[in-house]
């Protein structure tokens, strides 16, 4: 940790990437996640390392789900529009169960809406859009810092559980500068998928071990309902297969579960935010400290699979959450059903392509029903 | 004819999708046996697919083999590619698969000339969704989409690939076994993003829609609406008939491969300071 390096996000998250040994980058150019790629472009070269850029978003994340059974360490990076057209490939990702990270700048949307303006309103998106039940892991990053360490901590979550991985970044993140202590080799510990021990007898579903191809066995991999060995099913054996998929991740939640406290412990009231809003949302708690109300910051760096248990010990303890983001009330929903009813739920919304201010949070923790964004979700769920 | 395609049959994946009469079996006989008459490590091919009829041949191919989705198989082929150069890597395709949905794939595949084998099973019509128009109906043909004919102008792919690019580039037919087995032979041996355009008969849906509902038949359709035109690396300046598909090699060409001009940037970015 000798060295600081004032950086902006999308470096950061072009660094960690090559921290963590991707070596394989296919993406689109895409405002405002394109300075991923322009580094990358430049970087990976010079590694003897893969970048190519493709004709759209569809064949950036078909081309890295090829090079992950080509046998690299896969990113590619893009933002809403261009995320809106992965979700086909994100889908044959998580059944095929596919070790890939996908980097999503988020913009003001929907369509083209504001290319550069910051919002978060691709949470849902991020979780739902592909069709169908499926496996995916969702994180976020708040600083500069954070970028860098949930990216290496993305493509460990890829290896670890074969899925694909979506690290929700926004404009804001992505273009701001921040002087950060630059991580030096084995500072972050960086984890490799699982190889089986005996190549001869794989099956390329049957665990988490992960053997590209050309490496000594022959089998098949189909976007099909599949078996352990990749061939088709149907009927019972197909929904035994789409449990087990999604139970890799949703039976892994206190592991995947990433997450800051910040003056949680006494706390009366609780702020949860995720992202660029955990920022404003740690000074609305000072704020609120130091008008004498126990404030209190849980900041969840895993969005999905959802952390009930979290919410559980926060619902637990407060009378009130308030729940922060740029968009019109995404994930508040989660935390309302996770709430049940135990707090009232208060969602703080801001969707002008600009930040909240703590002082907007903080006011909007203290005086609920004094404005039109004090419905209380939780109990609304639990009547 | 040799014997040795049936090493390479995944026989636990037998029998086959397709319909008595299909043309497909033939195409993957034919790719079989060009590639043990080369004898290529059957350890280090992947065959890659898109949707349709033609996309269920990897599953009974004893290969590497990745069925995708709808359009894109030469976007994960050249992901595969790219990471591990060390593959022989082949993306099957359907006509529609290729130049509907994935035609921005295709064409931007030719350009690009990585060394992959591309093969399109051209029946000119949606198979497995049952008998729908494709870029590749031609003016006049009934399908369940365009039951009084098609009034759109197809598509021909062989003079997409030329357009965009493409270093090899052939047409035949699946009834024409040796000249196909040698087309696919010199495809695979082409250093460089090769295209095989093979023009295969569907019976049951572009047959039946048009009066040609016999294999038998279907077969002779094919005789007749295709033709020998050239066999020669002289380019696209002649021009067929119209409604007579010629077929032969049209280019063969090698530039430098992705691949190589890769490894050039490679050699020339070592040792440069970094971005930032």
């Amino acid at each position: 940790m000798s060295k600081k390096r004032l950086i902006q996000g999308n470096e950061a998250c072009a660094h960690a990437a090559l921290y963590a040994g991707c070596n394989f980058y296919a993406g689109y150019p895409i405002t405002p996640s394109s300075e991923v790629m322009e580094i990358l472009s430049y970087e990976m070269p010079k590694l003897g390392r893969t970048f190519i850029q493709m004709e759209d978003e569809i064949a950036s994340i078909s081309a890295i789900i090829g090079a992950a059974w080509g046998g690299a360490k896969t990113l590619t990076a893009t933002s809403g529009p261009g995320f809106s057209l992965m979700q086909e490939g994100i889908g044959y990702a998580s059944i095929t169960e596919t070790p890939c990270v996908i980097v999503n700048c988020q913009r003001w949307g929907p369509s083209t809406g504001q290319p550069t303006k910051g919002a978060q309103g691709d949470v849902m998106q991020s979780i739902w859009g592909t069709h169908g039940d499926h496996a995916i892991i969702v994180v976020t990053a708040s600083t500069v810092r954070d970028a860098f360490d949930m990216t290496v901590k993305s493509f460990n979550f890829a290896q670890q559980y074969r899925v694909p991985i979506v690290l929700l970044m926004d404009e804001v993140l992505a273009h701001m500068r921040e002087n950060i202590d630059w991580p030096e080799p084995g500072d972050i510990e960086v984890i490799d998928a699982k190889r089986p021990a005996d190549v001869k007898t794989y099956k390329p579903f049957a665990n988490d071990e992960f053997l590209p191809f050309g490496q000594g066995a022959r089998y098949h991999i189909t976007g099909l309902a599949h078996g352990a060995e990749g061939f088709a099913v149907s009927d019972e054996a197909a929904a035994r297969e789409l449990k087990r998929m999604v139970g890799k991740v949703q039976d892994h939640v206190r592991d995947l579960a990433l997450h800051d406290r910040y003056m949680l412990d006494d706390a009366e009231l609780a702020i949860i935010s995720y992202g660029i809003t955990s920022r404003p949302a740690q000074s609305a708690v000072d704020l609120l400290r130091a008008q004498g109300i126990r404030a209190g910051l849980l900041s969840l760096k895993t969005l999905w699979p959802f952390p009930d248990f979290l919410i559980d010990e926060v619902a637990e303890r407060v009378d009130t959450i308030v729940v922060p983001e740029l968009n019109m009330g995404q994930l508040v929903r989660e935390i309302g059903r996770a709430a049940n009813g135990r707090s009232q739920v208060i969602p703080v919304s801001r969707i002008d392509g600009h930040l909240l201010t703590p002082a907007q949070i903080a006011d909007a923790a203290v005086a609920p029903f004094a404005t039109s964004a004090g419905k209380t979700l939780g109990k609304v769920v639990r009547s | 004819m040799s014997d040795n395609y049936r090493k390479f049959l995944r026989t636990s994946q037998l029998p086959h999708v397709w319909c008595p009469g299909c043309g497909d079996g033939m195409i993957v006989k034919a790719l079989l046996e060009a590639i043990g008459e080369l004898n290529l490590d059957q350890n280090k091919i992947a065959v890659v697919s898109g949707i349709g009829c033609s996309g269920r041949t990897p599953f009974i191919l004893d290969f590497n083999t990745m069925h995708t989705t709808h359009g894109r198989a030469l976007a994960f082929a050249t992901g595969i590619k790219l990471a591990n150069p060390e593959l022989r890597v082949f993306a099957i395709m359907g006509d529609g698969d290729a130049s509907a949905i994935g035609g921005n794939h295709f064409i931007h595949a030719c350009r690009r000339n990585l060394d992959i084998t591309a093969l399109v099973f051209n029946n000119g019509i949606y198979g497995l969704t049952g008998g729908q128009l494709a870029p590749t109906t031609p003016v006049g043909k009934r399908s369940t989409t365009s039951t009084m004919g098609s009034i759109e102008q197809p598509f021909d792919l062989v003079r997409l690939a030329l357009g965009a690019g493409a270093g090899f580039v052939a047409r035949t037919t699946s009834f024409d076994h040796k000249q196909l087995t040698s087309y696919i032979k010199r495809a695979i041996l082409h250093k460089g993003f090769s295209f095989v355009d093979i023009l295969t008969s569907c019976p049951t849906y572009f047959g039946r829609m048009n009066d040609v509902a016999e294999p038998y038949d279907m077969v002779h359709y094919l005789r007749d609406t295709s033709s020998p035109l050239h066999d020669c690396t002289c380019g696209e300046s002649e021009q067929p008939k119209a409604e007579v598909m010629p077929t032969g090699i049209f280019r063969e060409e090698e530039r430098a491969d992705y691949e190589a001009l890769y490894k050039q940037k490679i050699a020339s970015a070592s040792g440069k300071r970094s971005a930032s």
